[in-house]
């Protein structure tokens, strides 16, 4: 999977090579329509003057992008200064994606290359051990995240009952809860991307460097890491992007008091705000951040799959 | 396997961040499963084993709402992933099947687009876009928007395991004078059934599983499981949403448990 | 393959068929959450035949929002506060009841028969009215209550363990009272200070919740909270120790009503929700579960005992002057959503 969404994958035969437009045209028109026509629409949008209380008028206007790069004061005349608000807040989701896709990482690729080196009989008990909670709807995953984590919450009673702590550890409503929630949301994107790769490499390489005695951790880092590289770059790819745009762990764990780009967006067309071209604008700088981020990584990618073959 | 290479691939360590990692994704779940059991209204409170929210669940207040909701969703979530799931397969065998062609790098481009655009993004979009058409929003709506971003979901394992499948056998059946679409019915689509399965359920987990979308396209009084449930979660945790809780998970847990031994007696024979 | 289709086609048969039960005897509602008896709308069912589909919101800009973005026309009633019927009475969202159509109009209480924000009740009727203004645990907390300083300029104790409600209005509003400036000031150097308190008060804060205003109080998550005083009485069900405060300052006061929308699908069945709305049996079994008063006259009779005696709804004496919260025009609100922003960054 990692190899092939990069790079599409190859064709294997020309076999149905005449009837690919109407085998194409199905998936042209579902995608085309409803999913980039609206994303072009968005863009339109994004140019337009805003209607007091949601909508838009349809007159050109650079305002939702002057409202976002620009400051002019609580009242609009001062004169512009580099507006940080929403600079911030972008940076905030990098830093809080960011952080949940390293947690990811660091719990998520010892865990799938252990489990990509048991015994093949195991394997997939260890695999569907990871998945099983998936199934249990994400909501309900984050809530019971944040019921377990409540200052009187079943942690800090255990914890406090056998005495590691002499106060209850405030966690729900910090920039770590939330981390923890995008965690906890994604990690098995992680995990299954890296084990696919680990489970794919050929440890006989591995062996070879053991016999040229290098240690374990150095064969780690110089052999195999380089050779799994692609399945780690797919899974932090998977885990960042999602975590950019949520709102949900912000809103449930976060205590929704700090916007990210997620509920940034959400609040102009379901909450407080009601500005609808500046919600569309809002979006089209956060699609355009994350296709140059998939842009870097997909040249990675290449990178490394050219060294690795 | 030699007990030897197994030394090699072993780090101290890993096995216990694995065992920690399950315990970070377990650890809420059994929390709810032990509460959900509660028989007091408040959830701070332990005042004994109880079935009661689990009754509340099929015959309590609410439990219309969810039943209808949770039709709605498999509904849904079966019309879109077998629409996906057939686009995905038209599509993977004009890509892998189709040789080389000019559109074929955009056509990736287009299939993966609904994976790129971060889901809060394609929300809005979608919602602008059924706003200014003024299509009415309902359940097309979102069966709708399912469909859509579900394909690339049965796009990627349907079109890995085609490139996974030499032609020799087509060819073969073609030389024997089969036509072109009997090869792909009689021969391909065979083969390619585990990744289409694959696809399908991957699809299907989406949909069921997806709020954001939904929550921006649906329209008056249609609720799904997610949507209901967020509806009742953000006014906070209720024991008979824990009671929900812990059904999913038995039902994945005895799911899954029966895929591992059907998985494990084919490995045998 | 040929399953699934079979599958897929009986699945959107069962769609269209949801669609077509929908077309007759249903009636659309769009209501806040946790403010209705099931019980009650069964109970309407029961009496009219027509099935009762329920949306819930969590805020009345939440509302506006959502109705604005196409879902106008799917609704049949919607339950604003006072000075969202006025905004959206101005957005032209709502349809107008003709003369002799509701037959109890006149159990409405004559206080609440001519409000400012609908003259003449021409798009709504009464359904509750309370306040809003913030709970603290006694058992926490011990020193005086009656202060909007417990919100906006909290002592040490109370810093971090504040909610306040995710609401423009009902927060900003609050926050004006607290300050003594008008609600829809012009005053630039008011309007510096008003951004500027909040900014202070922001860091004292846990959360923004309404939804979770009841839970978080009583699970001990926050020792002060904002809240409705209905909500608050019922927080105080469960955890006794919790007070509503009357704050000297002022607090802000409403009046929900049930409004008749544009383009409603069922328009004769929310006239009929409506009529049995007015009945004074039904409106005291809605107060009774969401513990506010209502705008129907003869109620009082059906009303718990202890619903008109809970201190939520007895102020003191020495509180303050309750205000509604107040529509300004776009320039103004201009600034205020400018100020909510930079609380929120």
């Amino acid at each position: 999977m990692a190899a092939g969404a990069a790079s599409g994958g190859s064709a294997t035969t020309d076999t149905y090579a005449e009837a690919k437009t109407w085998l194409l045209m199905p998936a042209w028109v579902t995608i085309g329509i409803f999913v980039l026509a609206p994303v072009l629409m968005m863009l339109v949008y994004s140019f337009l003057t805003k209607e007091f209380r949601g909508g838009v008028i349809w007159e050109f206007s650079l305002s939702a992008y002057d409202q976002f790069f620009f400051d002019r004061g609580l009242f609009g005349d001062d004169p512009p200064k580099i507006e940080w608000t929403y600079i911030a807040i972008f940076w905030r989701s990098i830093w809080q994606a960011g952080a949940a896709t390293l947690l990811s990482l660091v719990i998520g690729f010892p865990t799938a290359y252990f489990i990509a080196t048991q015994p093949e009989k195991t394997r997939a008990m260890w695999v569907f051990l990871i998945t099983i909670p998936y199934w249990v709807n994400l909501l309900i995953r984050t809530v019971s995240m944040k019921f377990l984590l409540r200052d009187q919450g079943p942690l800090n009673d255990f914890l406090l009952s056998i005495g590691i702590i002499d106060s209850p550890l405030h966690i729900v409503n910090t920039n770590f809860a939330v981390q923890l929630g995008l965690f906890y949301s994604y990690l098995p994107f992680m995990v299954l991307p890296i084990y696919a790769a680990v489970e794919r490499y050929n440890f006989s390489l591995s062996e070879a460097a053991a016999d040229l005695y290098a240690t374990k951790w150095v064969t780690l880092r110089r052999i195999l890491l380089p050779a799994v590289k692609p399945g780690v770059i797919a899974g932090c790819i998977l885990v960042f992007v999602p975590s950019m745009g949520s709102f949900l762990a912000p809103d449930l764990l976060g205590g929704a008091k700090n916007f990210m780009i997620g509920s940034l967006i959400e609040e102009q067309f379901k909450g407080n705000a009601g500005n609808w071209p500046f919600g569309a604008a809002a979006s089209m700088i956060l699609l355009t951040m994350v296709l140059i981020i998939l842009m870097i990584f997909a040249r990675q990618q290449a990178k490394a799959e050219k060294g690795a073959s | 396997m030699s007990k030897g290479k197994y030394d090699i691939k072993s780090f101290p360590g890993f096995r216990a961040i694995t065992l920690l990692c399950l315990f970070i994704l377990y650890a809420p779940l059994l929390v709810v499963t032990v509460y959900s059991f509660n028989d007091s209204q408040s959830l701070t409170v332990w005042e004994g084993l109880s079935w009661r929210w689990y009754a509340d669940v099929f015959t309590g207040p609410e439990s219309g709402k969810f039943k209808e909701a949770a039709r709605n969703s498999f509904v849904i979530a079966i019309v879109a992933a077998t629409t996906a799931t057939i686009i995905a397969t038209l599509a993977a065998t004009a890509m892998v099947r189709g040789g080389k062609f000019k559109l074929r790098s955009i056509s990736f481009g287009l299939i993966s687009l609904p994976l790129m655009v971060p889901e809060i993004v394609t929300a809005v979009a979608v919602l602008i876009f059924f706003n200014s058409i003024g299509f009415e929003r309902g359940l097309m709506t979102i069966l709708i928007s399912h469909i859509a971003f579900c394909i690339p979901f049965a796009y990627l394992p349907i079109s890995a395991r085609m490139q996974g499948i030499e032609d020799t056998y087509e060819q073969a059946a073609m030389d024997l004078y089969a036509t072109k679409r009997q090869a792909f019915t009689k021969i391909l689509l065979p083969l390619m059934m585990p990744g289409i399965i694959s696809g399908f359920l991957l699809a299907f987990i989406v949909s069921l599983d997806d709020f954001i979308i939904t929550n921006f396209v649906k329209g008056a009084g249609v609720e799904t499981l997610p949507t209901a449930i967020f509806g009742s979660v953000k006014q906070g945790l209720k024991p008979n949403i824990m009671a929900i809780s812990t059904m999913l998970l038995s039902v994945s847990v005895v799911m899954v448990t029966i895929s591992y031994f059907v998985s494990k007696s084919d490995n045998t024979k | 393959m040929k399953n699934l289709l079979k599958t897929s086609v009986a699945s959107l048969a069962l769609v269209a068929g949801a669609n077509a039960a929908a077309a007759e005897g249903n009636l659309v509602l769009y209501h806040w959450f946790e403010y209705i008896p099931q019980e009650l709308l069964d109970k309407f069912t029961a009496e009219t035949g027509i099935e009762v589909t329920m949306d819930t919101y969590d805020g009345n800009e939440a509302m506006l929002a959502t109705l604005k973005a196409g879902a106008i026309g799917t609704y049949d009633v919607a339950v604003p506060s006072d000075y969202m019927v006025t905004i959206m009475a101005g957005e032209g969202m709502l349809d107008t009841i003709e003369d002799g159509e509701l037959k109890n109009k006149g159990n409405i209480d004559p206080e609440w028969a001519d409000p400012s924000f609908d003259p003449g009740r021409k798009h709504s009727v009464p359904y509750q009215w309370g306040s809003t203004a913030f709970a603290v645990d006694t058992a926490k907390y011990s020193g005086d209550v009656n202060t909007t300083d417990i919100i906006f300029n909290p002592p040490e104790e109370l810093s971090g363990k504040i909610n306040v409600l995710d609401g423009q209005g009902e927060l900003i509003a609050l926050a004006s009272l607290h300050m003594g400036i008008p609600q829809c000031s012009t005053d630039r150097d008011q309007l510096k200070a008003l951004n500027e308190m909040l900014q202070n008060a922001k860091p004292h804060w846990a959360s923004f919740n309404s939804d979770t205003a009841k839970e978080v109080l009583v699970s001990g998550d926050v020792t002060a909270g904002m809240i409705y005083d209905g909500f608050s009485a019922k927080a105080r069900a469960e955890l006794s120790t919790l007070q509503y405060a009357f704050p000297t300052q002022g607090y802000v006061v409403w009046m929900d009503s049930v409004v008749l929308l544009k383009d409603a699908p069922n328009r004769e069945n929310a006239i009929k929700f409506m009529d049995f709305l007015l009945e004074p049996e039904n409106i005291a079994a809605v107060s009774n579960f969401a513990r506010y008063n209502n705008g129907v006259s003869s109620s009082a009779e059906f009303l718990d005992a202890d619903l008109i005696a809970q201190p939520e709804n007895n102020p003191p004496a020495e509180a303050g002057a309750p205000a509604f919260v107040e529509v300004c025009d776009e320039a103004t609100q201009a600034v205020y959503d400018q100020i909510w922003t930079n609380l929120k960054k």
